[in-house]
């Protein structure tokens, strides 16, 4: 199968810089690679909440590692996207207990309400639907994560009103 | 009532803060623990009989005396904040409403493991309780807790939160490890152990959060003092995260020692079960435990009370118990479907599968496939001894125990619940075109299956 190849404007700018190495001084001078997985959170986040080849190279770079000690990080960890993602990305848990509590139904529900599949961003890149694996919050279920935050005891009037605050531009992805 | 000892302040309004949690008592266990020798501290950890709270329950003062001291290297604490075993999320609650308990336990603890450079490695996802743990870490650093020449003592510890990025595997120790070199989380072979060659081949201690939490109460009150609460070896209290089909979901500290029962039923913990079904089965310790039905949550194979301990919930070996595990407690009624339960956790383990060792990368996906096509109604009769046969040649055969954690609840469903197997696959129309998770209530139709093999 063809792997298509995606691009992206690449911004490392000085404060993301100066974020990087002061991850990076959490480590001993000798052992920066340690800082791979939260620097590519920070670069990551701060390109669209997905990470190309080029990127990823320059992460490589600015570490001082070969660019395939990236390649294995990024492609084995399901946190980083090697392709655009819709902006708001609706991360279902699809474990035991949220299905106990009807987590299957409202993705259906969420996808025919959007008009995709899962895995499909929008038309207008605005939102996609996925299904993760256990992300600890069994006690308040069903659930999804959005950006850095948990969203819990969902039911269908809460996706709506989800649906129209992340149009409203009402939603904060990330906790800085 | 039981006594709490990790969630005993979580109702004082301000507690996240550092001002709150040192005006009720807080960093009062690293005072009493840098006027004694690390050595001393090791000891009060050992006579509290306290086990590793993150599954294994490996007993954690001995753990700790295993580290290396003769090397000359660095030596390294690593909390495992990488809570991932579905059913538990008692981790990220502790974490998220008293961080400071968590700081306070890390610097005790480094101090008896003579560490100077530490880290909490949290699970990805928990992105807002890693910004919450770096604030409180910036607060104790700000009032003398962290840095060099701690309050005076001539020791010196810095800590930071390290951050994953969604791999079940890295719970487990030595792919953590990997994890917070910034590689891939591939568990290593063991020996040589951590406590030999862990972080950068130096010697390493990694604890479960709640396990390191624990550390602040023994220093304070003294092992001897742990040691009285609980029963047996089950000493001091554990944090049970409970979800499913219950009246009041969430995180209990309980008393090692309290009877399923009383957990089950009392107004106090989880009420009961809800919308008053009856109770079909339930897993004790997160997905990885084997499942028990209903003939043996309240009672033993010997008739006697279950209890919440490691070997009461054990009792029996896997024929008739289960494990305490992580404390993920899962109920089920009896709409939910065993065999469906059981391709959702099978997918789960096939996901998180690192892929390293070839019975658990082709195993989890062989388990997976098979328990689809019976839940979808496509399966056929030998299905069920084929699941036996595959998930019998994962368990022993990895270098981690993900390969257990894979086996085990399929052959639980299956030695338990053998009957729901056999109904799926001779009443397949039964099966299409339900409300996914939803299951007609098995005892209705138990009679469709002939001969019933629990």
């Amino acid at each position: 199968m063809e792997r298509k190849h995606y691009t992206q404007d690449i911004n490392i700018s000085p404060e993301l810089m100066a974020r990087i190495e002061e991850l990076c001084s959490h480590y001993p001078e000798d052992k920066r690679k340690s800082a791979l997985l939260p620097v590519l959170h920070e670069v990551q986040d701060a390109h669209d909440n997905w990470l190309s080849i080029e990127l990823q190279d320059k992460v490589a770079e600015i570490i001082g590692i070969k660019p395939v000690e990236v390649y294995e990080v990024v492609s084995f960890y399901t946190m980083y996207n090697q392709r655009p993602i819709g902006k708001f990305m609706f991360e279902f848990c699809q474990t035991s207990p949220c299905c106990l509590n009807g987590v299957e139904n409202l993705m259906d529900y969420t996808c025919n309400k959007l008009g995709v599949k899962v895995g499909e961003p929008t038309a207008d890149g605005m939102f996609e639907v996925r299904g993760v694996e256990c992300l600890g919050a069994c006690g308040y279920a069903p659930m999804m994560q959005l950006g850095d935050f948990f969203l819990e005891h969902l039911n269908e009037e809460k996706i709506d009103q989800l649906i129209v605050d992340c149009r409203d531009n009402k939603i904060t992805l990330h906790d800085k | 009532m039981s006594q709490k000892i990790l969630l005993d302040k979580i109702n004082v309004p301000g507690i996240k803060t550092y001002e709150v949690y040192r005006r009720e008592g807080g960093y009062a266990s690293v005072e009493k623990a840098l006027k004694m020798t690390p050595d001393e501290v090791v000891e009060e950890v050992k006579t509290s009989g306290l086990r590793g709270r993150g599954g294994a329950g490996f007993p954690a003062g001995m753990k700790w005396s295993f580290i290396d001291k003769k090397s000359g290297k660095p030596r390294h604490l690593v909390c495992n904040a990488d809570e991932s075993e579905p059913g538990t999320f008692k981790d990220r609650f502790l974490m998220e409403y008293i961080p400071h308990l968590l700081i306070e336990g890390m610097i005790t603890s480094s101090y008896a493991l003579g560490a100077n450079l530490s880290y909490i490695y949290i699970r990805g996802e928990y992105m807002w309780v890693y910004k919450i743990l770096e604030r409180a870490i910036a607060e104790a650093r700000n009032a003398g807790w962290l840095g060099k020449n701690i309050q005076g003592s001539g020791y010196d510890l810095e800590l930071y939160v390290h951050c994953g990025a969604g791999a079940y595997i890295c719970g487990e120790e030595t792919a953590l490890i990997e994890s917070l070199e910034g590689k891939r989380g591939n568990p290593r072979i063991k020996p040589p152990f951590p406590a030999v060659s862990g972080l950068w081949a130096n010697p390493t201690v990694v604890n479960n959060v709640e396990t390191i939490a624990a550390v602040p109460w023994i220093v304070n009150n003294s092992g001897a003092e742990y040691a009285k609460i609980g029963i047996g070896r089950s000493t001091g209290t554990k944090l049970i995260s409970a979800s499913g089909h219950i009246k009041n979901p969430g995180v209990y500290e309980i008393e090692l020692g309290l009877s399923v029962y009383e957990f089950m039923n009392s107004d106090e913990y989880l009420g009961g079960m809800s919308s008053d079904r009856p109770l079909k089965a339930f897993v004790p310790g997160g997905s990885s435990v084997p499942v028990l039905p209903a003939n043996l949550i309240y009672k033993t194979a010997n008739g006697e009370d279950r209890l919440m301990t490691y070997e009461s919930l054990s009792d029996g070996g896997f024929a008739t118990g289960s494990m305490l595990g992580s404390g993920g407690f899962i109920v089920y009624n009896d709409t939910s479907c065993i065999v469906r339960n059981t391709w959702n956790f099978s997918r789960f383990y096939h996901h998180e599968s690192c892929g390293q060792c070839s019975p658990c990368r082709e195993g989890t996906g062989w388990l997976e496939k098979v328990l689809h096509r019976i839940e979808t109604g496509t399966g056929r009769e030998e299905d069920i001894d084929l699941l036996w046969d595959i998930q019998s040649k994962i368990e022993g055969n990895t270098i981690c125990p993900l390969g257990d954690a894979a086996a085990w609840p399929v052959a639980a469903a299956i030695r338990h619940f053998r009957d729901e197997f056999e109904y799926h696959v001779r009443f397949p129309e039964k099966i299409k075109n339900r409300d996914h998770f939803v299951a007609e209530p098995f005892e209705q139709v138990k009679h469709l299956v002939g001969k019933v093999t629990v």
